[in-house]
């Protein structure tokens, strides 16, 4: 068998490509919550506790009305979404005028009622979601074996990734938003319906998240808890790429994601921390974030 | 321009407040006297500690305006600490606690000079983020004892002499401390020291332009609050003989948060009124298991939404006194 720096090709090789699979999971939720709070100024606390709804969703969909993995995928994140629109219209709303903190409790309040009554309904332990058939097994790459589900997700989440950052950054829509994140009033005086634009975006970051959820359903369990740890390393994850830029905090993700991996296999002990510590690093040298301006 | 004239509108008024907050103590200092004879001691020493906790977290949001979203290393990594030096090291419970807030007192230095350097939101998330790191190190490392925690921590006697075995023993010695812990927050929050991070908290930029350097005073309102938290979590350890991960959770620090809110952020005795609500709720509500969660976040919501000066607050904003 073939090592590097005395570590075997398969567990270097495997090691990283768990590495991938979760800085895909930090790239599409640190992306969601950069969105929301580029347009809203919140920090979304409860976009872990939508990451789990939307595995909750797509095994609930699979489990009661028989809806597969790809309907899933589409499905879940409208009904998600469409709760964060609710929110968005009842709660979050009524604190634009208020310190942003207020914003950052309130979701965090909701993110406890929302993992606190799925825990009571499905307990503590995990579910588990089927991988689609069309997704079984895996290629042998030679130097490693590489199961297909685990490549469809890398995949996914990178087409996910660049097109909300090609919406975002090149498409007319997208400079409406990007406008309205540099002066609101000013939007609105030229006829943009700004507090919808509010409303939507916070759907579509939800969304996000949930989309999420569903592409982790077959690779972690589906548990009530599934978010709420997850949430804590994505927003170190946010500080480290700081959130002015979307491109930014994709590849901070995926990055991230690798380092930790690597960790796994040369210091384990770290692999939990690792993120952690990366981020008391970048705010001694840059404490914009590597991607960040300083306002 | 005689302010501070004795006479002036603005020197009656802070006597005025000193008399209400006189008045307000010894009505607390009454129940917590009388308190033991009616209720179980270790439930009471239970909310002095919380209570210890919020009034620390509260200097910092409530004054200094910097939302703390992990304080819970603070206290939990001071409650193994004083476990460790009590049990393993057989130190007196004075010294164990000293020992304790110590350990605590260096946390808040390191975390606080990483914290400081960003501002509202950003200031949450890499409390919380250090107080993870906190976390996955105590359930990693060899002293703390992983999932079982430090247990059977011995209570000891006060400086070897006094036993603290003695439930009303051990609960004077625990308001003795509460009260040293709770004098030493007033005195900072109504000192040029706090009266200079209210107007860090109010208008950062002028403060700069007026020559005081933020930074040092928002890195010593932190250090200050974590510190006392550390104290808290401290005597916690005793009070329980037990150190464990419960207390370095983000539901820890989350749970600091609520009882700050509910009771009033800013006030003087909100801290204490939240933290004695919501530990009787989770005392009465504990065989409902994860309900207890979902009414947290309700009551989160509803605070935030309709509710934003808490109990005291609200009850000093009728009154029109500051509570």
């Amino acid at each position: 068998m073939t090592e590097i720096f005395g570590i075997p090709t398969q567990a270097l090789f495997g090691q990283l490509l768990i590495g991938l699979i979760n800085g895909s999971f930090y790239a599409l939720l640190s992306l969601g919550l950069a969105v929301i709070f580029g347009l809203l100024n919140i920090i979304n606390f409860t976009h872990g506790a939508q990451y789990m709804m939307g595995a909750f969703v797509a095994y609930l969909l699979l489990n009661k009305l028989g809806i597969g993995y790809w309907w899933s995928l589409l499905i879940a994140p409208l009904i998600v979404g469409a709760t964060g629109v609710v929110i968005e219209r009842l709660m979050l709303s009524k604190l634009y005028k208020l310190d942003h903190l207020y914003g950052l409790l309130l979701t965090f309040g909701l993110a406890l009622i929302v993992q606190g009554l799925f825990r009571n309904e499905y307990g503590s332990s995990g579910q588990p979601y089927q991988i689609p058939s069309q997704l079984q097994g895996g290629q042998n790459l030679g130097f490693m074996f590489l199961p297909n589900y685990r490549a469809w997700i890398i995949l996914a989440s990178a087409v996910v990734c660049l097109s909300t950052w090609f919406v975002i950054e090149r498409t007319k829509l997208g400079s409406y938003l990007r406008a309205a994140t540099e002066n609101p009033q000013l939007v609105q005086a030229f006829g943009v319906n700004v507090p919808r634009m509010i409303t939507l975006t916070y759907g579509f970051g939800v969304a996000l998240a949930a989309l999420a959820g569903v592409m982790a359903a077959p690779v972690y369990q589906v548990s009530p808890q599934m978010g709420a740890d997850l949430i804590i390393v994505v927003f170190a994850v946010v500080v480290i790429g700081g959130m002015g830029s979307i491109l930014g905090s994709i590849v901070t993700g995926f990055g991230l994601g690798l380092i930790e991996g690597l960790t796994k296999v040369f210091y384990p002990e770290a692999s939990s921390t690792v993120i952690f510590i990366i981020m008391a690093i970048v705010l001694l040298v840059r404490p914009a974030g590597l991607f960040g301006t300083q306002k | 321009m005689s302010a501070g004239a004795p006479g002036s509108a603005a020197a009656r008024k802070r006597a005025d407040e000193q008399r209400v907050h006189l008045i307000a103590f010894f009505v607390m200092l009454a129940i917590l006297v009388v308190a033991p004879a009616v209720v179980y001691p270790v439930f009471m020493m239970k909310v002095m500690c919380f209570a210890l906790f919020a009034c620390a977290f509260n200097l910092l949001i409530g004054f200094g305006g910097l939302l703390s979203f992990g304080h819970a290393m603070f206290l939990g990594s001071a409650g193994y600490a004083s476990a460790h030096a009590a049990k393993v090291w057989g130190l007196t419970p004075e010294l164990a606690i000293l020992f304790g807030t110590a350990c605590a007192a260096l946390l808040s230095v390191g975390a606080g000079l990483l914290a400081i350097r960003r501002q509202g939101i950003y200031f949450a998330m890499i409390t919380l983020a250090l107080a993870q790191m906190v976390f996955f190190f105590s359930l990693q490392a060899k002293f703390t004892g992983g999932e079982d925690g430090i247990q059977g921590v011995p209570r000891g006697s006060l400086f070897g002499v006094i036993p603290l075995d003695n439930q009303l023993v051990m609960y004077a010695f625990v308001l003795a401390i509460f009260l040293v812990g709770f004098g030493l927050i007033y005195r900072a929050v109504h000192s040029p020291f706090g009266q200079v991070l209210k107007a860090i908290r109010e208008n950062e930029s002028r403060a700069i332009s007026l020559g005081y350097d933020t930074d040092r005073y928002k890195l010593l309102a932190f250090v200050l609050s974590g510190t006392l938290a550390g104290l808290a979590g401290a005597i916690k350890a005793l009070v329980f003989q037990l150190a464990s991960l419960t207390d370095v959770h983000w539901s820890m620090s989350g749970e600091v948060v609520l009882m700050t809110l509910l009771g009033g952020m800013g006030t003087v005795f909100g801290p204490i009124v939240g933290a004695a609500v919501i530990i009787t709720m989770q005392n009465y509500l504990a065989q409902l298991g994860a309900w207890v969660t979902v009414v947290q976040g309700v009551i989160f919501v509803v605070c935030v939404l309709a509710f934003r000066r808490g109990i005291i607050g609200e009850l000093g904003h009728w009154l029109k006194k500051p509570l």
